[in-house]
Formats: structure tokens, sequence, C-alpha cells
């Protein structure tokens, strides 16, 4: 049980970077034993606090108590030697060496004043893995582990240099639902061992599942902190966003035509050469969504591309309304009435160094009247654009502004913006959401939503289950390259977590 | 930033997200463009000026009589009104020189930067230029019997599709099998230096019959000779190519700005990954921007020879041709913009001419050390727009420390 001493606290820390105020007198405090959740969306102060507590930043004003003494870090290794560990979201792990090796990096045990020992090393991580429930094996390689035992070498790395205070940066974006519940499990067993820990996330249901007392951020202010009991979803969510957010998708039942997308008996292999796809098969009829679940790194990405005609499939047929488009190059494809918001729109989906007027005409340009035999017409470009800013609610930015300028959502939205306009039958949504916030997310699953009711074959791939069931008429779920499963929209998310991972529980490895 | 007034939630100025890919050249290069603005180039020049004046005083001599005497030397004092008399013609004939040399730095800076903007590094525009010239040259001594527009008019696009097929093929290779053209170009120049010196030297196809104990083309007949609009025929006066190097920075710009070619190559620059999304022929616009930009430098080469050189020798082909490099700082002085791309030829057009051995005033600095400055200031220039992120961090830092000093950081308020 946590109890009521704070061993950290946050007082009127302030940190301003050029135009914007991003930590703003935010006040936050951490009892022991304690999950203390830092609830905010994307750009909302969070990552600027932890990283001032972390020593990576220095506040503007403002100051910081441990254990009711006022310190000053100057660097991350001054907060880790008072006890601070932090877990990013990226892990910092190298993965050719074992996890025994990662996990004393820096501060290994020697022998002989220069000799590594690597025994020594093995027993502690072992004899640490075991007093925290932490079950990995001291000495595999971090690259043949998975990402879930990743981030415990993460966690044990942080323990390993005595920290007492954890800092967790969104642990489960890069979980299954059963790793996040494994996590879970963890954190618990820390907290009865004293340790505190600080739980950023911008989901609403795990922070009310795991957190003690949550605290929302908002532009950089505090707007609450609350215990965890007395809050529901839309409570947080209000908090978050400043205003109502509608968290179910509100959609009608599906009334599907005719299928749009066919796709029989894909093969491809990655870039590696490695099988990647095998023997897929499935159908998107107009008017219905049907969502594709699975872990990173199943298949999901291949298939997309080969849908959108950036990856040959080795065999195996695409059929888009009829027409036979294996082998079709992106151009083609488009052509046919294929649209595409791709999984990174930083690599795919937008030239950051573009206007947001020419990445909207980056389909288009090459046809009237954009351009008229190889010369363009840039008002006709900027007239097209300020349009499409109008109608889709481009926000920060006008026609000549850079991509690159905007927020993450309002990137989405030029994608979305661009991809809809040119009113394709069949839309192929890759993790539309990815690093979205909420009001955001529920801008991108209206669209999705609309263009579906308006008669479109929409194929939505994402690694977030929550997405899959609430916007989804049917889920495949994808395994090594395969489907795996088809479904109905009330499929559980434990049925479907089981399917996703081949139809075994989780895998543990016994220490 | 464009927005003023309260901010609605979504709009919040989020910094650009981390995970954001790692940026290619040509992306880097335009972040550092609007970083800098107009600033750091001219900033980038004038530390490269003050430094090579540095090693002036080292050499015992003044800087700023010797800055004073080459830009005496490259006629640029024609622009001062109350230069008169013989000085004024000195000037003058001084600056039909530095315009002459203009030209080619023009076109092989934008040989370099139109690449540029395609994510590609041409540093082939020696080669270029070589197979330009030859080919320019060659196409000049045939064909008598044309009337001389025409006879121009053919050796200038033989040139122009000469380098552009040189350049051609490493954009093709590029484009297919991924070699990168840093080496290919490279290696394409030794190819062009040593195919053009047989073909011009002692023995070759295309030496001159009459004088076989000279390694030199035959000489091109009279009227493919460009007209001559400043300054005497007979006395390297300023040729025409001069308006057409200019014309080329509009074309340059126009086709960049304007057309769908150069909407795809500027977006392959950037992001090839999105372009080929959008159905952007990746491998197409390699090989285009390379061949274009190796029209460029070929059309270089023509207009040496046509301008003023009238006949090909081998010294052209194995040493001045080398000219050719400073095209790079040029592209990279000039902001790979048309703009930039003239004021930075000029810049070095003078230079060059300035502190040679003909036009230094030999009493404030001994002209066969000049060349050397001149070489100096042109690779502090590379080094330092190189290194413009330092520059820039120093300006940053500058600015930070200003704000730090009118309020002072947490630390030192005292605590209760």
């Amino acid at each position: 049980m946590p109890d009521a001493t704070p061993v950290l606290e946050l007082r009127g820390i302030t940190k301003r970077f050029p135009g914007v105020l991003a930590n703003d007198a935010v006040d936050f405090d951490l009892r022991r034993g304690e999950i203390h959740a830092l609830l905010g969306e994307n750009g909302a102060g969070k990552s600027t606090l932890m990283n001032i507590l972390y020593g990576l930043y220095r506040a503007d004003s403002g100051e910081i108590l441990l254990n009711g003494k006022q310190v000053s870090f100057s660097s991350a290794k001054d907060a880790i030697g008072a006890g601070i560990g932090m877990v990013h979201q990226h892990f910092m792990l190298i993965p050719v060496m074992t996890v025994a090796e990662n996990v004393v990096l820096g501060t290994e045990p020697v022998r002989g004043a220069v000799f590594l020992d690597e025994r020594g090393a093995e027993a502690r991580v072992r004899e640490l893995s075991h007093r925290f429930g932490l079950a990995v094996d001291p000495d595999a390689r971090v690259e043949k582990i998975t990402v879930g035992q990743q981030q415990r070498v993460e966690i044990l790395k942080a323990l390993y240099r005595r920290a007492d205070i954890l800092i967790l940066d969104e642990p489960t974006a890069v979980l299954t639902p059963q790793e996040a519940t494994d996590l879970f499990g963890i954190l618990r067993t820390l907290t009865q061992e004293g340790i505190s820990v600080i739980f950023i996330s911008h989901k609403l249901n795990e922070v009310l599942e795991i957190a003690d007392r949550i605290t929302v951020l908002r532009r950089g202010k505090v707007v609450e902190t609350v215990p965890s009991a007395g809050a529901t979803q839309e409570s947080l969510a209000r908090a978050m966003v400043g205003r109502e957010v509608l968290l179910r998708v509100e959609k009608g039942p599906p009334s599907p035509g005719e299928p749009l997308l066919a796709v029989e008996d894909l093969h491809a292999v990655d870039d590696r050469g490695l099988r990647a796809l095998h023997g897929v098969t499935f159908e998107v009829r107009a008017g219905e969504i049907v969502g594709i679940a699975g872990i990173d790194g199943n298949g999901q990405t291949e298939l997309i591309e080969v849908l959108v005609g950036l990856r040959r499939a080795t065999s195996g047929r695409v059929v888009v309304e009829g027409e036979d488009v294996t082998g079709a190059g992106p151009r083609e494809l488009i052509d046919a009435g294929v649209g595409h918001i791709p999984e990174d729109r930083h690599r795919r989906g937008l030239v950051l160094d573009f206007s947001l007027a020419e990445n909207l005409s980056l389909h288009d340009y090459r046809k009237p009247p954009e351009s008229r035999f190889g010369w363009l017409w840039p008002r006709r470009i900027l007239a097209r654009a300020r349009n499409l800013i109008r109608e889709f609610d481009i926000r920060g930015g006008v026609p000549q502004t850079r991509a690159a300028a905007l927020s993450g959502g309002n990137q989405q939205k030029v994608v979305i913006a661009r991809e809809i306009a040119a009113n394709p039958r069949t839309l192929v949504a890759a993790q539309p959401t990815r690093g979205l916030d909420v009001g955001a997310i529920e801008y991108v699953h209206r669209r999705l939503v609309e263009g579906r009711d308006a008669g479109k074959a929409v194929l939505l791939v994402s690694l977030e289950l929550d997405e899959i069931r609430s916007l989804s008429d049917r889920i495949l779920v994808m395994y090594e390259g395969g489907l795996v499963g088809a479904y109905g929209p009330e499929a559980g998310e434990e049925e479907l977590g089981l399917a996703m991972t081949g139809g075994r529980p989780a895998e543990e490895v016994s220490a | 930033m464009t927005e003023p007034g309260p901010i609605p939630p979504e709009t919040e100025p989020t910094p650009p997200e981390s995970e954001e890919a790692a940026p290619s050249v040509a992306a880097r290069l335009a972040f550092l463009q609007r970083a800098g603005g107009i600033t750091t180039p001219i900033a980038t020049a004038i530390l490269a000026f003050l430094i090579a004046g540095l090693v002036v005083l080292a050499t015992g001599h003044d800087p700023l009589q010797t800055y004073k005497a080459i830009f005496n030397g490259s006629g640029l004092n024609w622009f001062f009104p109350w230069v008169s008399g013989v000085e004024r013609q000195t000037a003058a004939f001084n600056l039909q020189e530095t315009g002459l040399l203009v030209i080619p730095l023009i076109l092989t800076g934008l040989a370099v930067a139109f690449a540029f903007r395609c994510g590609l590094f041409n540093i082939g525009g020696q080669g270029q230029y070589i197979v330009g010239i030859v080919t320019g040259t060659q196409v000049a001594v045939w064909f008598h019997s044309l009337p001389g527009p025409v006879h121009i008019f053919l050796a200038v696009t033989a040139a122009t599709l000469a380098g552009a097929f040189w350049a051609g093929i490493a954009g093709l290779l590029r484009a297919t099998v991924g070699a990168h053209e840093v080496i290919s170009t490279i290696m394409l120049n030794w190819i062009a230096i040593w195919v053009g010196s047989y073909l011009i030297g002692f023995g070759g196809p295309f030496q001159d019959s009459s004088q076989v104990g000279v390694p030199v083309s035959r000489p091109i007949p009279g009227n493919t000779h460009l007209p001559v609009f400043w300054g005497s025929p007979l006395l390297q006066g300023l040729d025409i190519g001069f308006f057409i190097a200019l014309g080329m920075l509009v074309l340059y710009s126009l086709v960049l700005r304007r057309t769908t070619l150069g909407f795809e190559v500027r977006a392959v620059g950037f992001n090839p990954d999105a372009a080929q999304n959008s159905g952007i022929g990746v491998a197409r616009n390699y090989f285009l921007a390379m061949a274009i930009s190796g029209g460029f430098a070929g059309l270089a080469g023509a207009l040496d020879i046509l301008g003023w050189q009238f006949r090909l020798d081998v010294t052209t082909i194995q040493i001045s041709s080398q000219l050719a490099f400073t095209g790079i700082a040029v592209a990279l002085l000039g902001r790979n913009t048309a703009l930039g791309t003239f004021f930075a030829a000029v810049l070095f057009a003078a230079l060059i001419n300035g502190t040679s051995t003909r036009n230094l005033d030999p009493t404030v600095f001994p002209p066969e050390l000049a060349g050397n400055l001149t070489r100096i200031i042109q690779g502090l220039v590379v080094l330092f727009v190189g290194a413009d992120v330092l520059v820039l961090y120093v300006w940053n830092l500058r600015r930070k420390l200003r704000l730090r000093r009118v309020a002072p950081p947490a630390a030192a308020v005292p605590s209760e």
C-alpha cells in the first residue's frame, strides 16, 4: 500500500521553449510505493516534465525535492545516482549483447581491476529478476528475446542501478495485450517492494487499470490530480482535451455491397528475402471496414506494400473492382481507385519539406487542372489546397506552410485529405492514428466510418486492438504471414490476443 | 509561425516528433537553407575572406591592400563611376575576362545544384565539361558548309547532349544497380580526361594534322565563333555565351518551380519513399536529374570553345577543366538557388581572375602566391558550408546565453 509521504515532489516547474510554454508551474508529487500516471495528449508537456526530472533539461523555474531535500540534476547521470530510473519508449539496448551484459553496461562488476566479472553480473541479474518477478534469461541475446522481455531488461537496468523511482514512458505502446497484463503484474510487485512508479501514457483504460493516482496535463498545465478510484474514461478524456470527446465510435450497421478488393493466395517475401506472406486470401466489400489485427512484424507491412504497389508478390492475385492489378505500381493502383494512408506518415505519407499545397497535390500534380503539358499551375494548386484545408479542418498552416511545421494530428489530416479527395473506392488505412492524440483519433475514425457509409471498401491495419475492435465490421487476425482467424466485431480482447500470438498463451521464459 | 491569437487544442505547436526518419542529404540542406536564410552564405563568405586575410598577414603583406588589388584585378572597379581614363579601359578588359569565367562557373554550378535538388551529388562536372568541349569542338570543326547560326546551334546542342549522356551513365547506374553517383562520376571524370587527351593528343584522330608537334585540335571555323557584345572579338571580349548562361539560370528556376518534372525531382530529393508512394518514378528521376545536370556542364564546354578558346588543347582537358570543381563551391555557397548561384559564380570568377598573374598588381602581393589564396578561400567556403551546423549552433548559443542573462536559471533562486 502506498503511504502518504512523498518521495518526490516537483514544485512550480516552468519550462519555456522558443514559442512554446512546455511546462507552466507544474506541481507533481509521488508517494512511496505508488503508481502515479501522467496523462496528456502529445505535446501536453509530459515528456518535457520527465526530462527535467531526469536531468536532461533544466527548468526555467521551480524546484525538485527528493525525500524532502532540494536537488538539482544537470545530467541523467545525476538523476540515476539519486535513484531515478527511466525506461524510454524506444529501448536503449545493444541487440548483439546478452541480457546480463546490457543490464550491467556502464557499471560492470570487475574482477582483477580490468576483467568483466561475467558470472557475477549474471548472478546479480538473476537475483534481481527473481526478486521482482521479472522473468528473463540473463544469458539470452537481446535480439533473440521478445519486445516485452526487452522492456523487462530496461526495468532491470534501472533496478540494477538501485533506482527506487521508475519512470515508464508509454510502456505499453509496443506490447501485446498479454504482455501489457504481465507488465502490470510486474509493476504491482515492484510497488510492494517499495518502488515508486511514474507511468506516462495517453491511453485512458490502462491508466485507470494500473494507476493509484492520475495527473492530467493539458498544454503544459496540470488540469487535475485525482485518485483513479473515482475517475472514468469520459472524465479523464474531458480533462485531457478540454471538451467532451466521443470515445466510442458511433456507427450504424454495415451494408456491404459487391467486393471491391480481393486478395487470392498471396505470397511475398520481405526485404531480406524471407517469407513474409504465405497464402493470404480475403476480400473487402463496398461499405464495410475489415480490420487486420496482429502484433507488429507478422506480415502486415508487406501486405500493405503489395496492396499499394510498393512490393511485388511472389505469387497470388490482387483484384480491384474485378480487375487484376497484380504487379501494378503505385501510380496504376492510385488510378485504379486505391487510396492509401501509410503507416509511417513521415516516411511515406508526406514530403515534410514540401508545402501543404504540394503535399496535397502529390498524386494529382500531373493532371489538369494542376498541370497541363508538364507545366504546373501554382494558383490552381494553391486554390485546391485552400479548399481541402477548409474541408478537412487542417489547422496550423496555410497552403504555403511546410508540412513539417504542423502537429502530428494535422499532418495526418493532410494525408487523409489527399487520399479521400482522390475519391478512391478502396481505402487502405495502415495504423491511421499512430502517435495521434484523442481529438485527432476521433477525427480519423469518423472519416473512416464516413468513407464506409459512402460505400467505400476500407481495409484497416492496426496494432491497436481497441481501434480494430471499435471500427471493424469484420476482424481478421494475422500471424507469421498468414491469416489465422476471422471474427465478428464482438470478438473479445482475450480471444483476439490469443490468436495474435498464434493460438498459444504469451510465451514465458523460465529464468 | 503562422498562428497568432488563442490556439485551438489541435494546433498546439508540437515540436516535430522525435521518431522522424533520418533526413536525406537534400532534406538536411533544405533545413539549413531555411534555418540560415541569406545570412549564413554571406557570413560564410565573409568568414572565409577574414581567415584568408590572416594568411596574407602571415606572409607579411597588407590584407586590405591585397583585397583591393584583387578587386581591381577582377575589373569590378569598372562599376565605380569615378574610375576613368586608362584605368577604366583596363578595368573593362579585366571585367570581360571575369565575365568569361562567370559563364562556365554558373553552368558547372547548376550541374551540381540540379542534381542536389534530387538528392544526388554530382561531382563529375569536370568529365561532363570535357565530353562537352570535345564534342562541341569537333562538331564545329566538321560541317563547314553550314550557315553560322545553324552550325553554332548544332555544336552547342551536341555538346549539351554529350554532357547529359556522360552524367546519364552515372544516373542510370544509380537508378538501376544503386551504384553511388559520387564514385561513378569520379571514375567517369578520369575516363573523359584520358579519352579526350587521346583524341586531340599526338597522333589522335582529332589532332590538327597541320601541326603534328602540338597536341591541339583543329581551329574551329570563324562562322562558329560566338558574337562578342562587349570588348574586342580579338582580345577575348565578352561573348553572348554570358546571356545563354543567364538564360540557363532562369530555365533552372522555372523547371524546378513550374514544371511537373521539377516537382518530381524535388519530391524525390526530399523524400524518395513518399515520392514512390505517390507513383513518382524514383529511378527515372535519378536518371533525368543527372542527365540534365550533365547537360549544363556540357554546355559550359561548348560556350568556352565557341566563345573564346576557338581550339582545344590538351592542357584545357587535363588542367583547366578542373575549374568545374569550383562549380561545387558555387552551388554550395549559392544554396542551389538560381540567384545564389549567379552571385557565387561572380564571386569565384572575380577571385580567380583577380589573383591571376596578369591582373594582380605585383607590388602589393606576389601573384604567384595569389592563386593559392583563391584556393584557400574556396576551400574555406566548402568547409564552412559543410560546417553550417556549427555556425548555426554558435548563433543559437549566443541567443541562448543572452536569454539566460535576462532570466536567471532556476538553480539561482534560493530555496526557503
